[in-house]
């Protein structure tokens, strides 16, 4: 997982959970179906565009608002490598993490990068590298977190757990 | 109880004072309590609803688990897409129902099912299931509103519950607890919604991230439990972990009649606990607020709006407000009076037991009466799921924690969030108005 590179979606501050996917799509179930409305309330040329391998790149409080994981599933669902975020709302990142999606927040990519940048993210480092230039750093993750993505997310953590007896 | 024995969760003395956060935090496994710190807490009781249901199921499944770490301590509430609006809904329904089968929880309720039902955070304190003192992860955000209860509730997501439902406990972050004192006495047609409308136009959005409120002071002593889960419940919208107010008289006295299972563990923050910030509200004088679309965080003064504001569709509901003080405020504002021409009022009572109450006060005649229609309990279209959805360019009133671009109906419409008073008043003059100018003042 150390090593990302892709291309930049850059959205705005605070894209809430019922932006990234709305609540009348709640009864679909299947990652497929829930990917196809990727974004829907946010913008949905710009949830239509994004590709396998992008990078998403967001301001402010990304994923505020209903626990929906739906939401991330989406992402995923569509091939979405990364968020990098200004900042996360708490269950967003939660989910996230659980899910083993990458996430990682910093102020000065939202900032600085536009759609159509391309990013190499070296989490181990702790760096992200624009190749059209630029470098910023990201803060190490918390020794629980690193193991729990390291698993693979809470799934296999907890299979992980249950075989043990633990 | 007597008040007098409010005491902490049993430890022995220590240094550090702790917030009620903390005392709950350690009566349930986590041994570091200092903020950012990371361990693993166990559920007194984990909550799943349909919509994150499915996705939970999977999840379990693939966890490779089997049963459920104890069928009395999962609590399945199929409220979101109820009556099913469609077969996908139906099938989620469904999934709920035959996991409950299999893992023998009987903690299932479904409106049409079983006479208690309704809406999950509404419902689960009324059935008893919420102890002060209770440490209570929930698939679904607005799980903090169990802190009207002095319980920690925890809003997450679907793995995160089928963890919880296969473990007995969940990994979290030990929040920064945040003090919230409210002082002063507000103006008439003021409710708990209002107070945290206030908080929210004081921090934002994002102003409490990963915090926990700790709220106090004379104003939410005075609230009713209604009041207090209208406070506790938008708590998410400032990006917080969770809310809580110290269990008391009103509390117990609440309790009193429900099926508690179990002795509340009563608590209050240590003298001298620290916080991460402590803030002051005086909401002396303080009238009736809204939140303007498209941001729970965006709150005037209703009297500060331009006038004639007009209002297509009234929404008196949700798992806060739609209780039987909400219903009473707006029958106080409908009696004797009918709907504006053109306004749609739906009314949706948060659970069965709500709605019989309301019919025995003749709540349900004063709303039927004035041109309004009653909704079974559902989550409807507090989240733009059925049962009240908003066209483009349409205007409603709701007294929901949610006006985010879209969430009612099309991203082309527009929500305000009020108290049930001033949604009473939008109904009758078909435009968002001071409760005042339609009950004298
Ligand atoms: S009533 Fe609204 S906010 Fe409450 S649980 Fe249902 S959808 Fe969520």
């Amino acid at each position: 997982m150390s090593l990302v590179e892709g291309r930049v979606v850059r959205i705005g501050d605070d894209v809430n959970t019922d932006l990234i996917l709305p609540g009348q799509y709640l009864n679909l179930t299947t990652p497929e179906d829930l990917g196809q409305h990727l974004l829907e309330g946010y913008d949905p040329e710009v949830g239509q565009a994004i590709e396998a391998g992008d990078i998403l790149v967001a301001g402010r409080d990304f994923g505020s608002g209903s626990s929906r994981e739906q939401a991330p599933v989406a992402l995923l669902a569509r091939g979405v490598q990364a968020v990098v975020a200004a900042s996360f709302a708490r269950i967003f990142l939660r989910n996230a993490l659980n899910l083993g999606l990458l996430v990682f927040e910093s102020a000065e990519v939202a900032a600085d990068c536009a759609t159509g940048d391309h990013l190499r993210i070296d989490a181990a480092a702790g760096r992200i590298a624009r190749l059209e230039g630029g470098e910023f750093a990201i803060a190490p993750q918390p020794l629980f977190i690193r193991d729990l993505v390291g698993r693979g997310g809470l799934v296999p953590w907890v299979r992980h757990r249950l075989e043990d007896g633990t | 109880m007597p008040l007098t024995q409010l005491h902490s969760i049993d430890r022995p003395e220590r240094a550090t004072p702790r917030t009620m956060t903390s005392q709950i935090l350690e009566a349930h496994g986590i041994t570091d309590l200092r903020p950012a710190a990371y361990g693993l807490a166990t559920c007194d009781l984990v909550l799943l609803n349909e919509v994150s249901g499915a996705m939970a199921l999977r999840s379990f499944e693939k966890m490779g688990a089997t049963k459920v770490f104890d069928p009395d301590r999962v609590a399945l509430v199929i409220d979101h897409f109820v009556p099913a609006k469609d077969v996908r809904s139906a099938e989620l329904a469904s999934a709920l129902r035959s996991f409950a089968k299999r893992m023998g929880i009987t903690n299932l309720w479904e409106i049409g099912v079983t006479p208690d039902a309704g809406i999950e955070h509404t419902l689960l304190p009324e059935l008893g299931l919420v102890a002060p003192g209770d440490l209570i992860p929930g698939g679904d955000s607005h799980t903090c509103t169990y802190g009207a209860f002095g319980a920690l509730g925890l809003g997450m997501g679907s793995t995160d519950i089928a963890a919880a439902m296969a473990t007995g406990d969940v990994w979290l972050r030990v929040p920064e607890a945040i003090g919230i004192r409210f002082d002063g006495a507000p103006a008439p047609w003021t409710t708990g919604k209002d107070l945290i409308l206030r908080y929210l136009a004081e921090v934002g959005t994002s102003g409490a991230v990963y915090a926990a409120l700790e709220f106090s002071g004379e104003v939410v002593s005075d609230l009713g439990v209604d009041g207090r889960m209208a406070l506790c419940n938008m708590a998410v919208e400032a990006g917080a972990k969770t809310a809580i107010v110290a269990a008391d008289s009103t509390t117990l006295d609440w309790l009193a009649d429900k099926p508690t299972r179990k002795a509340p563990r009563l608590l209050a923050p240590e003298s001298g606990a620290v916080y991460e910030t402590e803030t002051v509200i005086d909401v002396t004088g303080m009238t009736p607020l809204v939140a303007r679309p498209h941001s729970p965080g965006d709150v005037v003064p209703v009297g500060d709006l331009a006038p004639g504001t007009k209002v297509d569709q009234v929404y008196v509901g949700n798992c806060a407000n739609g209780t039987i003080s909400d219903l009473r405020q707006l029958a106080s504002v409908l009696e004797g009076r009918r709907t504006a021409p053109g306004t749609r009022l739906i009314v949706v009572p948060a659970t069965q037991a709500i709605m019989r109450q309301a019919t025995a006060e003749g709540i349900v005649d004063t709303v039927l009466a004035a041109g309004g229609l009653m909704s079974p309990p559902t989550c409807g279209a507090c989240f733009g799921g059925h049962m009240g959805i908003l066209a483009a360019g349409e205007t409603a009133v709701a007294t929901t924690n949610r006006n985010y671009k879209g969430r009612m109906g099309s991203s082309g419409s527009s929500v305000y969030l009020a108290n049930a008073y001033v949604a009473g008043a939008a109904a009758v003059a078909g435009e968002i108005v001071a409760p005042d100018s339609v009950l004298g003042g």
